[in-house]
């Protein structure tokens, strides 16, 4: 964490989301400071995935307040989105490169297009974010060139060129074959040392224990736990937490 | 009767092929603009229009196009408006490909997958970016196939233009029969003549799809 870690840069107070009838998030608070690491476990269907999406305004939630940054957002006003947008990375399970561009140009399209850089020198930056998650050969390529790891690694990449405050992984190693998930979650790694505030919706345990500085566990649309990796996962409190775990051995 | 050489025949239709085309090129410019704009509004979900939208598509995919043609010609008519029948010709047929190609390239949108769209939102893409950089190329690609068939659907279907008295390719030949009576001969040239102007377009489209495959 850095020193300015006081500062809340992901602010969630009671946010309710739901389908139909149906309620996804019944009341979720959340406080994530600058620089930290957040893993978010949890069986599938209880909400950490539409938590997630839900800070970059891919799900829209129907009650409650939810800041970036100190800004707050805002459904249907597509300026503010575009400006909240801006400091929100995200990283997929699916990739989602486009294909009908290099590797290179993926990572510049949304610089020069939002933040109008220079298309030379944001090439120039793409060059050095590639060379970052270690495909600096990789420019020219084409995704579908790529192994899935090399493609979630310039996924990163392009994510990054953005210069975001925060970055939301969503199950970003779950798509890949077990021997290339090491090389994704490195690069991960690295950037939490660097202090970018993460928050991941993850199931790889040992990963959530060693890098993050809170784990939240999600149960049935809420926050059910939360605490430092060491008490979550040695010493849960609840025996919904109890029975999530057992079930991973 | 009046004697008509082959070659006679095959001049006076070869002119009359240039309306023909040119009435094409009027409906696909037209139904393409249409049909983008009805397009770029669905994709906006704006409210109702999605239904409105629907709603004309149907209408024109439900109804045959001779009496589309004959709703233009004469039905506006009744308003006092008197129209030629290259202005009802041509809004008939525009009106027509507008629909097709709203629904044709609507399912090529469609068949872009959703992570693209959310990987372009969390980019900060406006709509306006997201369209013109990720969607539209990659269901560019998809659309050729579909768009070029249905151009030659709309070039064989301005033969029925000829029933409202718009003297194209079709008109020419009913009206070359009656003063030959070789009906054989000129609706075989009619054919050709149709023939000659949809298989390079078909051909051409083949290469095209091909060549973007290859260049992505």
């Amino acid at each position: 964490m850095t020193a300015d870690s006081t500062f809340s840069i992901v602010d969630i107070r009671q946010l309710r989301k739901r389908y139909g009838t149906n309620e996804v998030l019944k009341g979720v608070d959340l406080d994530v400071k600058r620089g930290e690491v957040i893993a978010i476990i949890g069986k599938s269907g209880s909400g950490k995935s539409t938590l997630l999406r839900c800070i970059n305004g891919l799900e829209e939630f129907q009650e409650g307040t939810l800041h970036v940054d100190g800004q707050p957002l805002k459904h249907g006003d597509a300026k503010a989105m575009r400006e909240l947008r801006q400091h929100v990375g995200m990283i997929f399970q699916g990739f989602n490169l486009f294909p009908h561009l290099s590797v290179g140009r993926n990572v510049m399209l949304a610089p020069t297009l939002v933040k109008k850089a220079n298309a030379a020198d944001m090439a120039a930056t793409a060059r050095k974010l590639l060379a970052r998650v270690g495909l600096a050969e990789k420019f020219d390529a084409w995704p579908d060139q790529l192994s899935g790891g090399q493609q979630q690694r310039v996924a990163i990449a392009r994510a990054l060129a953005m210069q975001p405050s925060v970055m939301l992984c969503d199950e970003i190693t779950s798509a890949l074959d077990p021997e290339l998930v090491g090389e994704v979650l490195k690069v991960v790694e690295g950037l939490a040392e660097e202090g970018m505030t993460l928050l991941m919706v993850t199931h790889e345990m040992n990963f959530a224990r060693k890098v993050s500085d809170r784990v939240v566990f999600m149960h049935a649309g809420r926050i059910h736990e939360i605490g430092p990796p060491a008490q979550i996962f040695n010493s849960p409190q609840t025996p919904e937490l109890q029975q999530f775990l057992a079930t991973l051995h | 009767m009046v004697e008509f050489t082959v070659w006679q025949i095959l001049w006076n239709l070869l002119l009359a092929a240039r309306w023909t085309v040119a009435l094409s090129l009027i409906a696909f410019a037209g139904g393409g603009i249409v049909g983008l704009a009805l397009l770029a509004a669905r994709l906006r979900r704006w409210p109702g229009v999605a239904m409105a939208v629907a709603t004309y598509v149907q209408v024109f995919q439900g109804t045959p196009l001779l009496i589309q043609l004959f709703l233009a010609y004469f039905g506006l008519g009744l308003f006092g408006i008197n129209v030629s029948a290259w202005v009802a010709a041509s809004v008939a047929l525009t009106l027509y490909a507008s629909a097709y190609l709203t629904e044709i390239w609507r399912g090529c949108v469609d068949a872009i997958p959703r992570g693209q769209w959310e990987a372009a939102d969390s980019l900060a893409l406006s709509f306006g970016e997201k369209l013109r950089h990720v969607v539209a190329p990659q269901a560019l690609r998809i659309a050729v196939a579909p768009t070029v068939g249905f151009l030659v659907q709309v070039i064989k279907g301005t033969a029925l233009a000829s029933i409202i008295g718009f003297i194209e390719l079709t008109k020419t030949g009913t009206m070359i029969t009656n003063a030959t009576f070789r009906p054989f001969t000129v609706y075989a040239c009619v054919a050709l003549m149709y023939f000659a102007l949809c298989w390079p377009i078909s051909a051409v489209s083949k290469r095209l799809e091909r060549k973007m495959r290859r260049d992505r």
